[in-house]
């Protein structure tokens, strides 16, 4: 049964995807697989379709693009340096989220020392190579606490660290850096790829269930991260 | 930095003997103790935690033991397993940092290792908030020594501690504050806790609001408190004592304290428990409301109390003092908070932006009401905006039930009743005031308010016969409106009507802000406050007013009549010269509404004693009232 002309208007169907996106920002939707960064919403058209058996709900039909962060096991990160210590570095990624790095996964190329008062892990063999509080660096995630958006992070990998250095001093860093720069371009092209959604929407503005299929971009872009 | 051990060797470091370590032999040697326990040897790992519950009569030994276990630990936070080391972490997060043992460096290692725990791997920061938060409230056996120098400096080291560490974990976890305010509610004391308990620990709350955490719990922990302050309001039975002797009050008894009769000395300790913790509770919340305005954040917090207000105290029967926290937040800012408080109860009344049901449209406009004819520091020309709208709004109801059946129907027409009622209760405290000051007078002779009065739904009859008897009084003194028929009430406390009207419960006799009992959090409040005894009528003759305001200042000694804020609308006494015994004299007399003062009787002759005004904090403890 199709309803032509909805007792709601667009602007309340509007307030209610906005209320239910955002009620998901900050945390990890099992649903999106991910953080939901932002969205883009269309109603693609005005009909609604009754529900059936879950009455007043009934099923709006709706794309939506959306901007997720979904970290996985060896993805590579970029976030900001916010304390040092001789057994860790914890770092902040999109101001949300924290990432710790422990001693034992630094590579032991990094040594912890306080340079000029400032706690610091500097490279023994690339003098400029060095991590402090206020640094952006990239790390390796080796896994993420979902409740919580806590990373674990590594250092190991040789195309890791402080990012002004890998930008800057070795060209196999900065060939490794573009091709980096593009998969993250490639992958942020995939993560704003349209979502297509069909969610039910609750009639009294409260949001709803949905049955929306799991974005085929987390797969898209493993397949990439492996290649 | 080295740490002095008692071992001679490594593997049995808890030993006695005296060989120093440095910091990363004790770290290597604690990540071998925690490695070990996977292939079955706990021996180390035991003592490790025996280092850990070594809590009374510590000896230097035994601190030393405890402390490079400590800093052992924070090295090698990676190595401990949630399932293998499960006893190590109840160790942990069992410590308590108001140990009377701990010195200083004890507790900022045990911090240290707690932010360590909390900030290497998301599966301890609930644990760590936890610990965190258990001690916001002290052990038993110092609980009640808070006043002793030693625990008010241990106080401060724990707290500072706490609060610092809660900063540093959401520094570095970002999410953290939302896992932290549910520990918080979860670990809030409930309401039947000792007094001292919820004080320390709304302490601590209030102190988060304050603190950058804040911006991310502080609303949730002002709506906390509100709600405790309103759980601690309902459980003070006014109602059980006054049956048990109807003619004490219960704050008489609650002052007095020398009651001989057990049962009633125990029903009134029973109140006093609550009364007593909820004044202390206002005193902090009012407090911080200060030391917020003083920081310019004010304006902020009090949207949350708002939003508090309409949430939880609107619709919260028998809500007797928690609404003065809202009351007071005001009194700082009246011109932004003073007025948006008005305007909000206005906007539920009217339902101007959502519909309401009528009972929350008849507690708004019975708190408006009350705040219009309570608070000091509104002006008069917002009294009189919000009064006109109350008063469009009566008369386009009369409108509409024009035509209708002239029955008087008071439950059907409730919400209109109670428009009435709050006109005429606001008038009745303010009318005076406002008809010296020609452009006020001007507009309040523009009501139409025999149009409304007069209407065939006859609110004259509905409506408390107390307030109606004394707005026609004024009424008719100042030549604004004459009843048509003569009501002959004879000191009705309340009619059928008006009960029928006010429902079961009693709209109709619902002043909320009627005078504020609670001793220690009157500082805060009677400086902005218009005690109806001190209102000027427009029956009263200015020259006898005059007259009699002398005799009454001098009868009550040191009382001193302060001129109210924008028009000399009232005054109410300088709170520092008011003694203990004169504050009681003077609960006696403003609950309700001034009871017939003894001292103004005495005197006798020109003074025009107000007749009485109903209240529902105490409802008549007097036999005439009755």
């Amino acid at each position: 049964m199709h309803f032509n002309t909805l007792l709601l208007d667009l602007m309340e169907l509007t307030i209610w995807f906005d209320e239910a996106f955002e009620a998901s920002l900050t945390e990890f939707s099992e649903v999106f697989d991910g953080v939901v960064l932002a969205y883009d919403v269309t109603v693609r058209n005005g009909n609604a379709r009754i529900l059936p058996g879950i009455h007043p709900y009934f099923g709006v039909n709706l794309r939506a693009k959306l901007l997720l962060f979904s970290p996985k096991p060896d993805m590579l990160l970029e976030g900001k340096v916010v304390k040092i210590g001789k057994e860790s570095i914890h770092v902040i990624v999109l101001a949300f989220s924290s990432a710790a790095i422990m001693q034992e996964d630094i590579r032991e190329e990094f040594r912890y020392k306080i340079k000029h008062g400032e706690e610091v892990f500097a490279s023994r063999s690339h003098k400029r190579h060095v991590i402090k509080v206020g640094s952006t660096i990239r790390f390796l995630v080796k896994s993420l606490d979902e409740e919580i958006l806590h990373i674990s992070g590594s250092l190991i990998p040789s195309h890791t660290g402080s990012i002004d250095w890998l930008d800057k001093h070795t060209e196999e860093g900065s060939q490794l850096e573009r091709k980096i720069c593009r998969s993250i371009k490639r992958e942020r092209e995939t993560e704003k790829g349209k979502a297509e959604l069909n969610l039910g929407v609750y009639s009294e503005g409260a949001f709803l269930n949905s049955d929306h299929h799991r974005s085929k971009k987390s797969k898209r872009r493993r397949t990439e991260e492996e290649s | 930095m080295g740490v002095e051990l008692a071992s001679m060797d490594m593997e049995g470091y808890f030993e006695t003997a005296d060989i120093e370590f440095s910091d990363s032999e004790i770290v290597s040697h604690v990540r071998k103790a925690l490695r070990s326990v996977a292939q079955g040897d706990t021996d180390d790992y035991n003592h490790l935690i025996g280092g850990l519950n070594l809590t009374e009569h510590l000896t230097p030994d035994d601190v030393g033991i405890l402390l490079s276990g400590l800093k052992g630990l924070a090295g090698a936070v990676t190595y401990i397993d949630m399932v293998q080391h499960e006893a190590l972490l109840s160790a942990i997060f069992g410590m308590s940092l108001w140990n009377r043992d701990y010195e200083p460096d004890v507790m900022d290692a045990l911090v240290d290792l707690i932010i360590r725990l909390a900030t290497s791997s998301g599966k301890f920061v609930d644990s760590s908030l936890d610990m965190l938060i258990s001690n916001f409230i002290p052990p038993h056996y110092a609980l009640y020594g808070l006043n002793q120098h030693f625990w008010q400096t241990k106080k401060a080291q724990v707290l500072d501690r706490v609060h610092s560490a809660l900063k540093n974990i959401t520094d570095l976890v970002p999410l953290a504050p939302l896992r932290l305010s549910p520990i918080i509610l979860q670990r809030m004391p409930h309401t039947f806790a000792k007094e001292a308990v919820i004080v320390v620990y709304v302490e601590n709350m209030l102190r988060l609001e304050s603190s950058a955490i804040g911006e991310f719990v502080g609303s949730t922990m002002l709506m906390a408190v509100v709600d405790r302050l309103i759980d601690l309001d309902v459980e003070i039975g006014w109602d059980d004592i006054l049956q048990d002797d109807s003619s004490k009050g219960i704050f008489d008894m609650e002052l007095d304290g020398d009651d001989s009769d057990d049962e009633l000395a125990n029903h009134s300790l029973g109140a006093n428990v609550f009364a007593g913790t909820l004044d202390s509770l206002m005193v902090l919340t009012c407090e911080h409301l200060n030391s917020c305005a003083d920081s310019g954040r004010l304006e902020k917090v009090f949207q949350t109390l708002l939003q508090s207000f309409h949430v939880t105290v609107l619709n919260a029967y028998k809500s007797k003092f928690a609404q003065f926290v809202i009351f007071y937040a005001c009194s700082l800012d009246p011109e932004t908070c003073g007025v948006g408080f008005a305007v909000m109860l206005e906007e539920i009344f009217l339902c101007k932006t959502y519909t309401y049901p009528p009972l929350t449209r008849m507690s708004a406009v019975a708190y408006l009401a009350s705040y219009l004819s309570r608070a000091k520091f509104l002006q008069s020309s917002v009294i009189l905006s919000i009064l006109k709208s109350l008063v469009d709004w009566c008369l386009e109801y009369c409108q509409l039930q024009d035509g209708a059946e002239k029955i008087v129907n008071p439950q059907a027409h409730r919400v209109f009743y109670s428009a009435c009622q709050a006109i005429m209760y606001v008038l009745c405290f303010r009318m005076r005031s406002m008809w010296d000051i020609p452009h006020l007078k001007s507009q309040i002779i523009q009501f139409p308010l025999e149009s409304i009065l007069q209407h065939p739904l006859d609110p004259l009859k509905v409506c408390l016969p107390s307030i109606v008897e004394e707005f026609l009084r004024q009424a008719k003194a100042a030549s604004l409106f004459t009843a048509s028929e003569n009501f002959l009430f004879n000191n009705l406390l309340e009619t059928d009507f008006s009960k029928a009207y006010g429902g079961m419960e009693r709209l109709d006799m619902f002043f909320p802000f009627d005078p504020c009992l609670l001793r220690k959090c009157d500082r805060f409040i009677r400086p902005n406050f218009i005690y109806w005894a001190k209102i000027r009528t427009t029956y009263d003759d200015d020259e006898d007013f005059s007259s009699d305001e002398d005799d009454a200042n001098e009868q009550f000694g040191d009382e001193i009549y302060d001129g109210f804020s924008d028009d000399g609308m009232g005054r109410s006494f300088d709170d520092r010269d008011l003694d203990l015994d004169e504050f009681e004299n003077s609960l006696n007399k403003m609950s309700i509404t001034p009871k017939s003062s003894l001292k103004y009787n005495m005197e006798g002759g020109g003074f025009n004693i107000p007749m009485r005004m109903p209240a529902r904090i105490r409802p008549s403890t007097s036999p005439e009232s009755l």
